[in-house]
């Protein structure tokens, strides 16, 4: 079920201001995808415009086209609702709804495509979507306490379950790992890797050695200049990015000489 | 771990089935507005019945297409948006056709004698005016500003700088809560009771209006400065101590200075709540005919009391009671003016003299 | 921080001494201030109620029964004002919060506040002389067809000047308020979880009710709180709009409706004397009791919600 990207020309907007330009890369099925670059240079930007969530903030807008499998994800009658559920998403910081148990939260997304879930399929549904996210042991005997309640490792893979739930063909996970501690961190980056048999996976992060350890591949965003637009330097295998990058300013931040 | 999904839980995907086109809302519209005009021409409805249908036309045809063509969720989505914008527009008919109203009535009263003529000796439908008023009203407001202005400032400033969490501020806080919800004609029988047990029964001053206002009004100042010093950061108070100036130096020259405009758009906004202000001054300042200038002494006119009098007096078909309905209406257009002008006043104040930020 | 006005300097503590205790003076003049009017009106209401002459209850054999429909009326008056504004003052709050584009939603919020800037004088004049004879042909249909709905028994008033004309012009002047504070709460609820449930494949209506309502509930119900303490005690637009007798029905569209305490000040305070006088304060009195408590509880539930998130 997991599907490809294929990105051409695309620049994103917010409103008159051109955030990031020229876009061209193919993002493979079934791997990791990471994406590293200094604060500001549009990464998680470009991350929100491939589940057309870049469009929810006003003004926001892309030009250029984006294909997940088949389908241009921007083309005309596009539904940018469905795209979402086709493409689940991770966030910066664990988000799950305050007001829903942990039952309720996984299911969140499911409930709203059918309301009528029988108990012995949402059931199903709860105990394959933690599982997947590595949750299911941890959480089973509290099924129905909020999700608030725990630490913020597992509410990140709570969201992930979430995510899961609908069954997506791509995870975007953006800095999925910023706000957690070290162990949480292991954690989750142990479920990416279980997860990318299924998905296709693209990840933000700042942190060099998390692109390293998790991803099969890796685009580096970097500024053209101060005040430029962003633009994507290098995509290239990782372990080739690591250790001869092709670009002169990849190795200088990856070597950790500027940014 | 692809295959223990229950499959039947997810309905069928695919990114472009079975979307309205982009000018279905528009197409929608049209057919609405053409069913609206059919309507009211054949049931002779107006244009009453012709919005009515429209709209409800509009709020039902674009979700039920939506529900056949589309499916239920957006069905159900295109009708909120629809409500929730109708919403907004039965909101702001009731503005509009206020507006309209003071205008087209009030707009053909004005003129240099409207403004400048008391209504002394004034019968029938000769020309009178809003001068005494006009006086009245500056009169007192000014006074309700002299009274509540400093006293507002300063308990933000014991509320902020001094008292902070303190008993006596907590007591402060809560009753000056308590102070923004006194309906307006308690403040006027408030004021009538004091002047009353003060001076004995039977009291008209306009003073005593001014109480009533200030009463209205301190908790506004009270809550617009504290929101503004709140506002100030607190490196500024620190930078200032650490060079050595006293507290109130600081307050005085740092803190003050920096919240200024915003102190000044809350006291603009509060004379204009209050200028408008009619239930205590129907008790306490009462209504007359001439400029009366001594606010300790008898009954003096105000704007809003002079509009619900005349309103009051205009009520019938004979000459003076129509007379007397156009000068209500004439009056509103001018009390509408003097706070409409304040309200943006304050606005721009607090635009032009923000504190300048980064760009 | 503990150190800066311990300045030897005898020159700076004076005036530290003398900015303090002005600042305290004023805090504490609203202290009394506030004792000021609880007194007063204890004072001079006290003898309104006591009173023996039956012309201070306008024929009414005590205080209790010259003042219970007048609660009724006041109560009934800003229930109706809180039915129709709320919905519309939510709606209002989501399009400019949800769905108009940016550029739209700041003079839409500007407009909304304009209601708020009108005079409730000049509601009255509009209430009584438009909008209760534009509504009196509604007030006819509804008596003809749905009489046996116990609200709409009629017989329709010919001017229309009914207690739903009140209630409809004070919600408008109400609306802007809850308009306001609906605005406030929905800007507050958190990004984060709106961002989760669009990515999730929410529609905007689904989003707005996952990921915006259950944050605003608290927030929302004090917000109409404060509209109803508005709503009891505006006295302008109902003592204009108003035709008004001390009727005590459920029927909003009659010619007997019953008065609000507000509106019954304003309009017999000048007819009265003397004692007749006292016996208004001391209703006035009722009123503030009544709507203390309405602020007071809104204020409980907005505290409350602040340490509950």
């Amino acid at each position: 079920m997991a599907k490809s990207i294929d990105v051409s020309g695309l620049n994103i907007y917010y409103g008159d201001f051109l955030a990031v330009q020229d876009v061209n890369v193919t993002i493979k099925a079934r791997a990791v995808t990471a994406l590293i670059g200094p604060s500001g240079c549009g990464k998680s930007t470009f991350l929100r415009t491939l589940n057309r969530m870049h469009e929810v903030i006003p003004g926001a807008r892309v030009e250029g086209d984006v294909v997940l499998g088949s389908d241009a994800i921007y083309g005309p009658n596009v539904d940018p609702v469905e795209v979402r559920r086709t493409v689940g998403m991770v966030f910066q910081r664990p988000n799950p709804f305050p007001t829903m148990s942990i039952y309720e939260n996984v299911l969140a997304g499911n409930r709203l495509n059918n309301r009528k879930l029988k108990k012995a399929d949402a059931d199903a549904i709860v105990e394959k979507a933690l599982s997947g996210a590595n949750l299911w042991s941890e959480v089973k005997d509290r099924l129905n306490k909020p999700g608030m309640g725990l630490s913020g490792g597992q509410q990140q893979r709570l969201c992930i379950a979430r995510a899961i739930a609908v069954e997506p063909q791509v995870l975007l996970m953006d800095e999925p790992c910023s706000a957690l501690d070290p162990i949480s961190t292991a954690a989750v980056e142990d479920l990416i890797h279980e997860l990318k048999t299924d998905y296709t996976i693209v990840i933000v992060t700042h942190n060099m050695q998390q692109a390293a350890r998790v991803s099969e591949y890796t685009g580096f965003f970097n500024l053209k200049a101060a005040g430029q637009p962003g633009h994507l330097v290098e995509f290239n295998k990782t372990s080739k990015m690591f250790s001869t990058p092709e670009q002169e300013s990849t190795e200088a931040y990856i070597s950790g000489r500027f940014g | 771990m692809s295959s223990t999904f229950p499959s039947s839980t997810l309905p069928p995907r695919s990114l472009t089935a079975n979307a309205l086109p982009r000018w279905a809302p528009l197409l929608v519209a049209v057919v609405s507005a053409g069913l609206g005009v059919l309507a009211s021409v054949l049931f002779s409805w107006g244009v009453a019945g012709l919005v009515l249908v429209a709209g409800s036309a509009m709020l039902l045809l674009l979700p039920l297409w939506s529900a056949v063509v589309e499916n239920g969720r957006k069905a159900k989505d295109r009708l909120m948006t629809g409500l929730v914008w109708s919403t907004l527009a039965v909101a702001l008919l009731p503005l509009v056709s206020l507006l309209w109203k003071v205008i087209s009535k009030g707009a053909p009263q004005i003129n240099g004698d409207f403004l400048t003529y008391t209504m002394r000796n004034v019968i029938l439908a000769q020309q009178g005016g809003i001068y005494h008023a006009l006086i009245g009203t500056l009169l007192v407001t000014v006074m309700a500003g002299i009274i509540s202005i400093p006293i507002g400032i300063f308990c933000a400033i014991y509320l902020i700088e001094y008292g902070a969490g303190s008993r006596l501020a907590q007591a402060i806080t809560f009753l000056v809560d308590v102070m923004t919800g006194i309906p307006s004609i308690v403040a006027g029988l408030f004021a009538y009771a004091l002047l009353v047990a003060l001076l004995g029964p039977g009291t008209q001053m306009a003073f005593g209006g001014a109480i009533a206002l200030s009463l209205l009004m301190i908790p506004v100042v009270v809550r617009s400065t504290e929101e503004m010093l709140k506002l100030v950061p607190n490196d500024l108070r620190e930078a200032a101590y650490a060079l050595g100036v006293p507290k109130w130096r600081t307050i005085a020259k740092v803190v003050l200075p920096t919240a200024l405009s915003g102190i000044i758009t809350g006291v603009t906004l509060a004379i204009a709540r209050v200028i408008g202000e009619t239930a205590p001054l129907v008790i306490i300042c009462g209504m007359t005919d001439g400029v009366n200038t001594n606010p300790f002494s008898q009954a003096m006119a105000t704007l809003p009391v002079f509009i619900y009098s005349t309103f009051q007096e205009g009520t019938g078909t004979s000459v003076s009671a129509i007379a007397n309905a156009d000068r209500a209406w004439g009056a509103a257009l001018v009390l509408i003016v003097i706070v409409m002008a304040l309200n943006l006043l304050a606005r721009f104040i607090g635009k032009i003299f923000a504190p300048k930020t980064g760009r | 921080m503990t150190t800066t006005d311990a300045s030897p300097r005898v020159g700076r503590r004076l005036g530290d001494l003398l900015f303090a205790g002005t600042a305290r003076a004023a805090g504490i003049t609203i202290l009394i201030a506030l004792a000021g009017v609880a007194t007063f009106l204890i004072v001079e209401g006290i003898p309104g109620i006591v009173t023996t002459q039956s012309s201070a209850f306008a024929g009414k054999a005590s205080f209790v029964s010259y003042t219970w429909p007048l609660v009724f009326g006041t109560v009934l008056a800003a229930v109706i004002a809180l039915l129709i504004a709320t919905p519309l003052a939510v709606g209002a709050a989501l399009v400019i919060g949800f769905y108009a584009p940016r550029r739209l939603a700041t003079p839409l919020g500007y407009m909304i506040d304009l209601l708020a800037a009108v005079p409730s004088v000049v509601y009255g004049l509009w209430g009584a002389t438009l909008l209760a004879p534009k509504m009196q042909p509604t007030y006819a249909w509804l008596a003809d067809h749905l009489s046996f709905i116990p609200f709409f028994a009629g017989p329709a008033s010919a001017t229309g000047r009914t207690i739903l004309t009140a209630g409809v012009v004070l919600a408008i002047m109400v609306l802007p308020i809850i308009t306001a504070i609906c605005r406030e709460i929905f800007a507050q609820t958190p990004a984060l979880h709106r961002e989760a449930a669009l990515a999730l494949g929410a529609t905007r209506w689904e989003m707005i009710k996952m990921a915006v309502f259950p944050y605003a509930r608290s927030g929302l119900v004090s917000g109409v709180m404060l509209g109803l303490g508005r709503a009891l005690g505006e006295t302008m637009a109902v003592a204009m709009v108003l035709s008004a007798s001390s009727a005590v029905t459920f029927n909003l569209i009659g010619s007997q409706n019953p008065s609000t305490i507000a509106a019954n000040i304003a309009l017999s305070f000048g007819e009265r004397t003397g004692v007749e006088r006292n016996t208004l304060i001391a209703t006035g009195l009722v009123l503030f009791v009544i709507t203390f408590i309405v602020n007071f509880l809104a204020r409980g539930i907005v505290a409350r919600g602040r340490k509950g998130s």
